[in-house]
């Protein structure tokens, strides 16, 4: 829909990227952001090489023998491989990212909603919206690991540690989702809903053909801002008994009192979230670019 | 009620062979403390085009939402073809079905080209098929001289194009009345006549219309009848050629000579 949209828009050209990184893009101006990146660079790496404790931390946080074996871990020592690990966070990430854009959705527009009849909806809705943005994310993964199973209904009370976990991530991120949804639609020009309504368009018809999709476009970035931090706060559900990535690193040095493991895992969280974050930069800047271009609708006086 | 006082030209009153398409009677709107409307009467014809002039701020812009009603009205009442479209249990949807508005900054839908827009309500509301819709929109961007804008998105069209695409998206829906707000007021002097020319085409039509308007010259052209508003009320209405040729009451004088002056007839 995006690329449809703005068919002349294709990727800004690499020059103009690496400018951007890099300062004004001239000769001189290279130069001097090299030599000051490399300076910086080895002044950070020579305290840590030169601390007392160096060699002590160098052995338990970056031996690279540990750090290979918790990467691909060994059962029959009492440990599992942190990168099969990873694959539940990420399988947590995507079921927990569903649910909450769709509860999120619906929150929202319970929230936006006008008619009478819907107040006792509104009025949970904003308490939901209170109590969950309120509560510690930890403490709702424990309310609901705890106290699910503990209920002992059928069903409820019989799934995994990582399913209460996915459900305690969509009850916490959809109070922060359905906010960012909220300030999308309310970013949308009220003349647009008087142009739909006055088409005869219902108030639903309205919201799903006009205002939504006008929203979703605005709201992208800070969306995936919440998917990143989202990401990192799947390995809090290693805290129900979860082998998620960050249980699976516990678990080796545990048992082999290294902790290199915990490195790895921090390094498996990095691959998954750069790309995140830097598709999420790209789409600020080419909404600023787009914004600074102008449209010409805006202004009414055409091309 | 002293309503009467709208009604200064009893030349201009309908004839009671044809159905009155439009009746507004004791319309009142404020805006928090502010009196907007205080007391609108109003009877439209079939076919006919009527002109509302006034300085701004003068209620124009807010009769044609009330008509709409996309303006909640705190007195009076609104018939669209003899039928009550203010009482209580009215379907606002349906009563905007007929009735087609074209607002001063176009408001096109961004996301979708210009045939999305057009044919959405048609689709949507009255149920027509994707091919329906799309076929009746080919035939109206062509008759409006926008046939290869079909597949661009809204920003891709100057002022002017975007404004007919606005007009011929309302008139997707076969409204039985056209209320047009101001629609040339943001446009630049050169892409005015373009659309001057559309409503020109429509009025020949046959189309009902009611047209809030700064634009005397052609007010003067195309109205069967011109309603001149200040302070919240008709205060005169006329044909045009006697309203501009020899208002009746001061304050339209006054609204023409200040008109007059600043060159703009």
């Amino acid at each position: 829909m995006q690329a449809q949209r703005f068919p002349e828009q294709g990727l800004p050209d690499l020059s103009a990227r690496r400018s951007r990184l890099l300062g004004d893009g001239s000769r001189r101006g290279l130069l001097l952001s090299t030599t000051s990146t490399v300076v910086v660079l080895a002044a950070l790496v020579a305290v840590f090489l030169l601390a007392p404790g160096s060699a002590q931390v160098r052995h338990t946080f970056f031996n690279p023998t540990d750090m290979w074996q918790a990467l691909v871990g060994d059962p029959k020592a009492g440990y599992y491989s942190v990168g099969e690990a990873l694959w539940l966070n990420i399988r947590m990430f995507v079921a927990a990212e569903i649910g909450i854009l769709i509860v999120g959705l619906f929150v929202a527009i319970i929230r936006q909603s006008t008619g009478p009849v819907l107040l006792p909806l509104r009025v949970v809705a904003t308490v939901y919206v209170d109590v969950a943005r309120g509560v510690p994310l930890i403490l709702i993964i424990f309310a609901i690991g705890f106290g699910a199973p503990a209920l002992r209904l059928t069903v409820i009370s019989d799934q995994s540690a990582a399913v209460y976990g996915v459900a305690a991530l969509v009850i916490s991120y959809s109070a922060y989702v359905s906010e960012v949804y909220r300030a999308g639609i309310n970013s949308v020009h009220r003349s647009q809903v008087a142009a739909a309504r006055s088409l005869g368009l219902s108030q639903w018809a309205s919201m799903r053909y006009v205002i939504l999709p006008q929203a979703i476009r605005t709201i992208i970035p800070p969306l995936l801002n919440d998917f990143i931090s989202l990401q990192k706060d799947t390995a809090l559900v290693g805290l129900l008994g979860a082998i998620e990535a960050n249980k699976a690193a516990e678990l080796y040095s545990d048992t082999v009192f290294n902790y290199s493991s915990y490195v790895v895992a921090a390094i498996l969280f990095l691959i998954l979230t750069i790309p995140l974050a830097r598709f999420t930069d790209h789409l600020i800047r080419r909404d600023q670019a787009r914004r600074l271009a102008g449209a010409p609708g805006v202004s009414g006086t055409g091309q | 009620m002293d309503r009467d006082t709208g009604r200064t030209d009893p030349g201009a009153s309908v004839s009671p062979d044809r159905a009155d398409a439009l009746r507004i009677q004791g319309l009142r709107k404020s805006f928090g403390p502010h009196q907007v409307l205080r007391g609108v009467d109003l009877t439209v014809a079939a076919h006919e085009v009527i002109c509302l002039i006034g300085a701004s701020g003068s209620g124009k812009s807010t009769l044609l939402r009330c008509v709409n009603l996309l303006e909640r009205i705190d007195a009076g009442t609104i018939w669209l073809d003899g039928q009550e479209i203010t009482g209580r249990g009215v379907d606002e949807n349906a009563v905007r079905r007929h009735i087609g508005i074209v607002f001063q900054s176009f408001n096109l839908f961004p996301h979708m080209t210009v045939e999305r827009n057009v044919t959405l309500a048609p689709m949507k509301v009255l149920g027509l098929s994707r091919a329906e819709a799309a076929a009746q929109a080919a035939e109206l961007l062509n008759r409006f001289g926008l046939g290869e804008k079909r597949a661009d998105y809204p920003d891709r069209l100057s002022g002017g194009q975007q404004q007919r695409v606005a007009i011929v998206r309302a008139l997707a829906m076969r409204p039985r009345l056209m209320m047009l707000d101001e629609v040339t007021s943001a446009l630049d002097p050169e892409l005015v006549a373009d659309v001057l020319d559309v409503i020109r085409e429509l009025a020949e039509g046959g189309m009902t219309m009611l047209i809030a308007t700064h634009e005397m010259g052609f007010a003067r052209d195309i109205a069967s009848r011109v309603c001149f508003l200040a302070d919240g009320e008709i205060v005169e209405q006329a044909p045009p050629d006697r309203l501009f040729s020899e208002p009746s009451d001061e304050r339209t004088r006054r609204f023409l000579r200040r008109i007059v002056d600043a060159g703009r007839m």
